[in-house]
């Protein structure tokens, strides 16, 4: 229902071309492909229906990775002792047992079967009162969580404990169409979505009126979900409701909400988590490499499971224990933990954090670090022991010792001092800007954002076409392998295939002709860079 | 070549105590020497060293400056189980936080049993004018509980300094005095020419040989 709206609501003048062909670009040759395992892909943005979000991919924790690893370490009854310590693992591991996987799951509804009345016609009365002032009222994108019980947990606007009339309304919904056995999903009210995500007694509903689809909010609304669950673990959150359907929440939050703060307005402009990819920062390969064995060599020790490298948002490089993965989804949350936490830069930290697609439900401790003066370079180390704090930072004094040594510290901030590169660089005229995701990779590349998008407006507005491009192709309904879209102030060609989406902006004057050729071209461009902008190697330690 | 035998002394604190109260301003004031106004909430935890001598000891004390935020609560035991001593930080202008003091001391009485030194330290006294725990109060308090006092202020540098080398003090008497105290030493072998450097250990030679707890007597110099 949503889909079909949104198609009627195109921008003037659209000159529609869809189409299966493949241009000359060989689609075998992906640029960024690579056999390895890198990052997992998240759930591909197909499956990421509402009911499978909803249900499935959310609803069994994986209670196992952490304690595999602890096991498989643990030579002795010593060993069991000491993981005895590890409470929440242990807890995990008692309640594995399937008894309430399917507790809290909703019941499965599709979309025909939503209640008419529920939908379009419905108007919600809420009481005129200063704190929804027009201000209040003309952002774009609200976001507010609650308990099953009602409890006010977070919004993004205003404070919860004024909405709380707000909030009881959404819950009176959500718990009216949940009697009679339905899902409340989605209400369209005008220009405006609300979107709801009910998970394990706490219900999510996402409002926006900045045109991102209904899957699109649905995805925002899982990010924002395992955000809590890298806060709390599945396996507590699921405990503490259980034994008190009525308690609030924000104690335990208290300090995470500008976690979900950050994670929300990264989400308004960082195009990754639309795209489930994860930003590489650009480094020569032998650059890399060497960064890479660095950390393999000094940082091989038991139970550590992943070291990250980041700075500004970008992948460095990931290192990992054999036979586990990172998923890009985690990566993220990763990434929104460093990116809003200024506290790292202080000094050495040691802190619990649960990667919900790694292991929902318990914790791994991460050792987090800056490398260099100006705090650009963080360095995580993520183990299963609890005590291993000092073996890491040995580790990490020794990672930095060789970096330095090595001039290595000095590439990275160099790469950073360029940000990105210039769109110029691809030699491809009327090309604007675009996004290239290799999905065996679950990575992406783009250029810097230049004019014609260089004010927070213009690119809010670039954003807005990027979603509206990705949703077309990603369409449930009818998904697209090309499109090409004539808009008023730019022209848009989105291209799906088995390992890329590609998603490019024009200008407006651009030709069909023009624009096919021109990203065979970029595509030959990419190919070219790869070894730059993507990491395809996997390592282990 | 005349030598004198320095002990090294591995002191571990823990600083705890409600959110905000200002355990982190307080430890950099110590180990920086500086306040930051945009110092932020701690995440986890977070872990400084400072090293400086002590009368003949090269004292190196190992902080960890716990988060106050509820949710980290229950990682406390990790940190506080190991510590030499503790730090009970709260603010005196939020009765609060003085009133959480109680409940850390309770936790630390019932799970810590090697023996810990204590000091409650009273932050942001520069806020006379909003104060809501009263000195005497917090004085009375801490000498119930065994505890050293100071009131500071890591904005205003006051009392800082101090409380950190009343612990310090506490902790070597520890040592001295009780064999299970816990804390690691070692012995350092420093030639008596190079001595008298403050804060600088370049200079020392250090024999990496550890031994735990007791000294051991009578093992040759290192040069
Ligand atoms: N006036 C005054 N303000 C202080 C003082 N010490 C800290 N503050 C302020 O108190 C606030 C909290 O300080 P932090 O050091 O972050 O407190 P904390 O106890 O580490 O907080 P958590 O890490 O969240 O547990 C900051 O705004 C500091 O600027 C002080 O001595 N005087
Ligand atoms: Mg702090």
């Amino acid at each position: 229902m949503a889909e079909a709206k949104e198609a009627d609501r195109l921008p003037d003048h659209v000159d529609h071309y869809e189409s299966s062909d493949q241009g000359d670009f060989n689609e075998n040759e992906a640029p960024g492909d690579s056999h390895e395992k890198i990052l997992i892909a998240s759930d591909s943005y197909e499956d990421l229906n509402y009911d499978d979000i909803a249900v499935s991919s959310f609803g069994k924790p994986y209670s196992g990775s952490i304690i595999d690893i602890v096991r498989h370490n643990s030579c002795s009854d010593e060993k069991e002792a000491d993981a005895s310590s590890l409470n929440l693992i242990n807890e995990s591991s008692a309640e594995s047992s399937n008894e309430d996987q399917n507790e809290g799951q909703v019941k499965d509804l599709s979309a025909d079967k939503v209640p008419e009345d529920v939908g379009e016609g419905m108007k919600l009365e809420i009481r005129e009162n200063e704190d929804f002032g027009p201000e209040w009222r003309q952002k774009k994108k609200h976001l507010f969580i609650f308990s099953s019980a009602g409890k006010p947990i977070y919004s993004r606007h205003g404070s919860e404990d004024k909405l709380v009339t707000i909030m009881g309304v959404m819950q009176a919904l959500v718990s009216f169409v949940q009697v009679s056995g339905d899902n409340m999903r989605c209400i369209i009210a005008g220009d405006h979505k609300f979107i709801f995500l009910n998970r394990d007694q706490i219900v999510l509903v996402g409002v926006s009126s900045a045109g991102d689809s209904s899957t699109q909010i649905v995805l925002q609304l899982s990010y924002v979900y395992n955000q809590i669950i890298s806060v709390l673990t599945y396996t507590s959150l699921h405990k503490i409701f259980k034994q008190r359907r009525n308690y609030d929440l924000r104690r335990l939050l208290s300090g995470a909400e500008k976690f979900i703060d950050n994670l929300v307005n990264m989400m308004d402009t960082e195009p990754g988590f639309l795209l489930g990819a994860i930003r590489c920062l650009p480094l020569d390969a032998p650059v890399r490499e060497m960064i890479e064995q660095t950390i393999v060599l000094n940082a091989k020790v038991k139970d550590l499971v992943f070291a990250v490298m980041l700075a500004n948002n970008q992948l460095i490089s990931l290192v990992r224990m054999k036979k586990y993965f990172l998923s890009a989804m985690d990566l993220h949350l990763i990434i929104n933990l460093v990116n809003a936490s200024e506290s790292f830069k202080t000094a050495e930290s040691w802190t619990p954090i649960c990667l919900p697609k790694f292991d929902s439900s318990g914790f791994l401790q991460a050792h987090i670090s800056y490398l260099d003066e100006n705090s650009q370079t963080c360095l995580l180390l993520l183990s299963v022991d609890r005590e291993a704090f000092f073996t890491l930072s040995e580790c990490k004094n020794k990672i930095q010792e060789r970096l330095l040594k090595y001039n290595s510290l000095r590439a990275i901030s160099d790469s950073l001092a360029t940000t990105s590169y210039s769109i110029q660089q691809c030699g491809i005229t009327d090309l604007r800007h675009f996004l290239y995701k290799s999905k065996s990779i679950a990575q992406y590349t783009s250029p810097e954002l230049e004019a014609p998008y260089l004010t927070p407006a213009d690119q809010e507005r670039l954003f807005g076409l990027y979603h509206y491009l990705h949703h077309r192709i990603h369409s449930p309904a009818r998904p697209l392998k090309i499109l090409y879209y004539v808009g008023e102030q730019e022209t848009l060609l989105g291209w799906m295939t088995q390992g890329f989406e590609l998603y490019t902006v024009f200008g407006p004057l651009v030709t069909k002709t023009n624009a096919i050729h021109a990203i065979n071209k970029l595509l030959r461009w990419i190919k070219k860079e790869e070894d730059q902008l993507f990491i395809l190697n996997s390592v282990t330690f | 070549m005349s030598t004198r035998t320095t002990k090294s002394l591995e002191g571990k604190v823990v600083v705890v105590g409600s959110q905000g109260v200002g355990k982190t301003s307080v430890v950099i004031r110590y180990v920086g020497g500086m306040f930051s106004k945009a110092v932020s909430p701690t995440i986890g935890a977070s872990f400084f060293t400072y090293k400086f001598n002590l009368g003949n000891y090269r004292v190196k004390l190992q902080v960890w400056d716990t988060a106050g935020q509820e949710r980290f609560r229950s990682m406390a035991p990790m940190y506080y189980r190991k510590a030499n001593a503790a730090m009970l930080v709260y603010d005196i202008t939020s009765s609060d936080s003085f009133y959480d003091i109680k409940d850390w001391v309770k936790e630390l009485k019932n799970n810590v049993d090697t023996p810990l030194v204590l000091c409650l330290v009273g932050n942001k006294c520069d806020l006379e004018e909003s104060r809501a725990v009263s000195k005497d109060e917090a004085e009375e308090y801490a000498s119930s509980i065994n505890s050293l006092f100071y009131e500071t202020s890591a904005l205003k540098n006051m009392g800082v300094d101090e409380a950190f080398l009343q612990v310090a003090k506490q902790m070597v008497h520890l040592y001295e005095t009780n064999p299970n105290s816990g804390l690691n030493t070692m012995d350092l072998y420093m030639k008596s020419e190079s001595t008298h450097s403050d804060d600088n250990n370049t200079d020392i030679k250090l024999d990496a040989k550890t031994s735990p707890n007791n000294s051991t007597s009578g093992s040759g110099c290192g040069c």
